[in-house]
């Protein structure tokens, strides 16, 4: 073996029309290890690992393995090479069996022509025996978690010989405990001589599983560093380029009277299933509320019940004293409740409009935006002006479109549009899904804010750390029922336990 | 952005949607049109003739000659006799084409052009064959409004259809397009029809009253252009007027770019899908009501056959459905009809029967660029994920 790297990247440069998101980055990797890239959104990170995958061709510099230049042109060189990439979205064929899955492509054939099932479901057990998976290779993917899903996933990267894993924020779905397992695979992967790329941008679990951590701050590698001596705050000034507030700084609350009062709320999903059974509860004036949950705990169903825009089919929902229990989303904005939705692009703004035209669209029909049917144009965009400042939102003027704007910017503009109208209750759900530190960092100071001017907010996140930095009183959902509720200070294993169902006691 | 999952999160039809409203602009559809006349010069080659001595005649044949100052005489005199057929056209282009446009900023599909037109021809037809005596403005006035009413009420039917049941409004225009046609022709065949010209013999409706004609503008007898080309105008402006600067219009734009997003901000989704294609009914009601009121004057079997309605969605699509865009897209295939009749064209240079099959030809064949231009963007941007040297794709400003 020579001394070269397993593989090296030296140099790569990409840009697309208007950004450098590659700026001449270095980056190695040792057999056997872990190297975590890490970076905020538009780093970089999937970038480089498009590059190196063969999704995209760099403009400049060249990738080694074992020190002798490779040209990858395609994902079809690079799994030659031996490198497997996990997708944050999975691309998996849910109504085949984990073991069809897994041999897609490279199947094992009885004649040349039928799959050989048998022989597939015997590989599938191979390698996941000498991984130390524990998968059940019959099963369909539809009816696995996502967890499971994910294991899939990496047997497939192992089933085509992969030696280099890329794996692309693979934490984002998962609840605490599958994160913890993925750790455990991961770690008796690399003691079997496989190494990985593991991109994140949360520092966490960046310290917890990675040998070495690169840093890639705005299409430029700052700085590897081994695993010893980094600490949380260290990592995040090289990320961001300047000190961050992890902890969000906040007085204890001071409660007032109930503003969103839910008594005895029953909501169906789309598929007409019961999805939150006979939940009560009350956010104050001047308190932050969690809902913590694994995903697909009810979690949306409740929301959308809260937002008007799902009927429920039994309960009651009383804003600031005002019943609105399926009565549309327009009178609960009424009734002074404010909606920071889930899914931006889907909910929260008209990527086709502009910002001026996002920002009224709740308050249109009113003076002085309108009168009589009739719009004011200019009284929209002046309003514009003014909120755009106020909430620093960036990258646009009044007449930019919304899909413009990065996700941070777009979110600070949904944030805008919902306080500005003066809300008594704000439900938050998922605040700061898929933004970077900065923005996320203005999210929470912003939320706290609010609290303390008064307002009575629901935060409905399924980040555990958003989760136990924001709230003054955390609830958690397991299957539509509150099985838990915490002060501020529950440790984030209780916590997890709950969310999976466990009760107090089992902690 | 530089990170794949946001560029897919934004990726979706709205995003698509978005960049070709956007990035398209003025370019696409003259380029389409450019093209479509080349290929068309080609056409015309392999049938031994030379493509711009044929261009020159249809263009001469649309009247379009008649703003060059140095065409004098009885030339002068023909193209304003050309143009103002042209224009005859233009205007219930233009009127179809809002019907399809105003749909579609709401996210539907009108393909009821045909239908609604009708039945704002009959109804304006009706009033302008009986109430007999009344004064002119009123008798005009009345007939315009029967016909808005009649659309209005035709497509609002698609439209009440969609909101409450959820019946798709491409599947319920296009039977109700034929509940108009055949039932506007019973209504004038029939021997007992209401609509029934004085001739037993002939399926042919009576004419209208002299006091419910559009006044006519220019030109003198049947042919003249009349004031119907104002009211196409005006058609146009409260087009612009309706979606970007009332409330109505907002909402309506809201909910063809992101129903979700708009019923989440407790915009009536529904309402406006009603109103959407009440109003798109009302613009194609008034484009029969002023073909019968300002250029047919009277409906015979054979008129039961025209296009116009469908001619209506290729000049929307080709305009962009802005209003500048339907003015300029609809003076197009107007002086190609005109400029291929074979009253037009002068025959020496060039078969009037062969120039209407160009003429129409090249109106497929814009269409079919414009139409193109999603599939270009589809492939403009899925050239990523395929091995490509380099794999530019739009960018939006880092934070």
């Amino acid at each position: 073996m020579s001394d070269a790297s397993l593989l090296e990247l030296k140099g790569i440069t990409k840009r697309f029309p208007g950004v450098v998101a590659n700026d001449g980055v270095d980056f190695d990797l040792e057999r056997g290890e872990v190297h975590a890239l890490l970076g905020e959104n538009g780093a970089g990170k999937s970038t480089l690992m498009n590059v190196l995958y063969g999704l995209y061709q760099p403009d400049e510099g060249e990738i080694r393995i074992n020190g002798k230049p490779v040209s990858i042109r395609s994902p079809k060189d690079a799994i030659d090479l031996g490198i497997g990439m996990v997708h944050q979205h999975f691309m998996l064929i849910p109504v085949m069996t984990v073991a069809e899955n897994i041999v897609l492509a490279a199947e094992p054939t009885r004649a040349g022509v039928f799959l050989d099932y048998d022989a597939a479901v015997k590989r599938v057990q191979e390698i996941a025996r000498t991984f130390n998976f524990a998968i059940e290779p019959r099963a369909r993917v539809q009816s696995i978690g996502v967890g499971q899903q994910q294991r899939v996933e990496i047997l497939k990267a192992l089933h085509r010989g992969a030696e280099i894993l890329i794996l692309d924020e693979p934490t984002a779905v998962l609840t605490p405990q599958e994160a913890h397992e993925l750790f455990g695979i991961l770690r008796s992967l690399t003691q079997e001589g496989m190494s990985v790329v593991f991109i994140s941008h949360k520092l966490n679990e960046v310290l917890e599983i990675a040998d070495r951590i690169t840093v890639l701050r705005r299409g430029k590698k700052i700085e590897t560093l081994p695993r010893a001596g980094a600490t949380t705050e260290k990592l995040a000034r090289l990320m961001v380029g300047r000190d961050v507030l992890l902890r969000v700084e906040k007085p204890p609350s001071e409660p007032g009277e109930p503003l969103l009062q839910v008594n005895g709320l029953s909501v169906t999903d789309d598929l007409g299933l019961e999805a939150v059974h006979d939940v009560s509860f009350d956010v104050r004036a001047g308190e932050i509320v969690g809902i913590a949950g694994v995903d697909g705990n009810g979690q949306s169903e409740l929301v959308d019940a809260l937002t008007g825009l799902r009927r429920p089919t039994s309960g009651r929902i009383v804003v600031a004293g005002k019943d609105i229990t399926g009565r549309g989303a327009r009178s609960s904005f009424d009734a002074g409740e404010g909606h920071i939705p889930e899914d931006r692009h889907r909910y929260g703004l008209v990527l086709d409009f502009n910002l001026a035209e996002n920002l009224a669209l709740h308050d249109y029909r009113r003076e002085p935006d309108s009168k009589f049917g009739w719009l004011f144009p200019k009284r929209l965009l002046s309003r514009a002006r003014r909120l755009l400042k106020e909430f620093d939102v960036r990258g646009g003027s009044p007449q930019t479109l919304a899909s413009a704007l990065s996700g941070g910017n777009q979110q600070k503009l949904v944030i805008a549009r919902e306080v500005a109208r003066d809300p008594r209750v704000l439900v938050s759900a998922q605040p700061t899904r898929g933004l970077d530190i900065g923005a996320i960092e203005f999210v929470h100071r912003r939320l706290v804010e609010e609290r303390d001017e008064g307002r009575a907010i629901l935060l409905v996140s399924l980040e555990l750390d958003e989760i136990l930095s924001l709230s003054d009183r955390i609830l958690v959902l397991y299957e539509g029922r509150f099985v838990a509720e915490y002060g501020p200070d529950v440790s984030d294993e209780e916590l997890g336990i709950a969310m999976t169902g466990g009760s107090r006691e089992a902690a | 952005m530089t990170e794949p999952p946001e560029a897919q999160e934004s990726g979706g039809f709205s995003g698509l949607a978005g960049f070709y409203e956007r990035a398209g602009g003025v370019v696409v559809p003259l380029a389409a049109t450019v093209l479509a006349f080349l290929i068309g010069g080609l056409v015309v080659l392999i049938t031994g003739h030379n493509p711009l001595t044929a261009y020159r005649a249809i263009f001469d044949g649309a009247g379009f000659n008649w703003v060059f100052p140095w065409v004098q005489g009885d030339d002068r005199a023909a193209a304003a006799r050309n143009l103002q057929q042209t224009l005859r056209f233009a205007g219930p282009f233009m009127l179809t084409a809002l019907a399809v446009a105003f749909a579609f900023r709401c996210g539907l599909f009108n393909i009821g052009g045909q239908g609604q037109y009708w039945v704002g021809f009959i109804a304006a037809l009706w009033i302008g064959t009986h109430l007999g005596g009344l004064n002119r403005p009123s008798h005009v006035a009345l007939g315009i409004a029967a016909g808005i009413v009649g659309g209005l009420v035709w497509g609002g039917i698609a439209g009440l259809l969609r909101a409450t049941v959820g019946a798709h409004e491409v599947i319920t225009t296009i039977m109700l397009n034929w509940i108009a046609i055949w039932g506007g022709q019973w209504l004038v065949e029939a021997p007992n029809g209401h609509l029934h010209g004085p001739v037993a013999s002939l399926p042919r409706s009576a004419v209208i009253f002299d006091s419910a004609k559009l006044w006519p503008l220019w030109g003198v007898g049947p042919l003249a252009l009349s004031a119907a080309i104002f009211v196409a105008l005006a058609g146009l402006v409260v087009y612009y007027l309706v979606l970007n600067r009332t409330t109505l219009g907002f909402g309506i734009r809201a909910v063809g770019f992101n129903p979700e997003a708009a019923r989440y901000s407790g915009i009536p989704v529904r309402r406006s899908y009603f109103l959407a294609l009440g109003i798109a009914g009302a613009f194609a009601g008034l484009a029969g009501a002023v073909d019968v009121l300002g250029a047919k004057f009277a409906v015979d079997t054979s008129d039961f056959a025209t296009q116009i309605g469908f001619t209506g969605i290729a000049v929307a699509l080709l305009g962009r459905n802005k209003a500048v865009g339907i003015f300029f897209a609809a003076l197009l295939f107007a002086g190609l009809q005109t400029g291929t009749s074979t009253r037009a064209l002068d025959p020496s240079i060039f078969d009037p029967a062969l120039a209407t099959d160009l003429a129409t030809m090249i109106q497929a064949l814009v269409i079919f660029f414009v139409g193109a231009e999603l599939l270009i963007v589809f492939i403009w941007r899925a050239r990523r994920y395929l091995p490509l040297r380099s794999a530019p794709r739009e960018e939006p400003a880092p934070l």
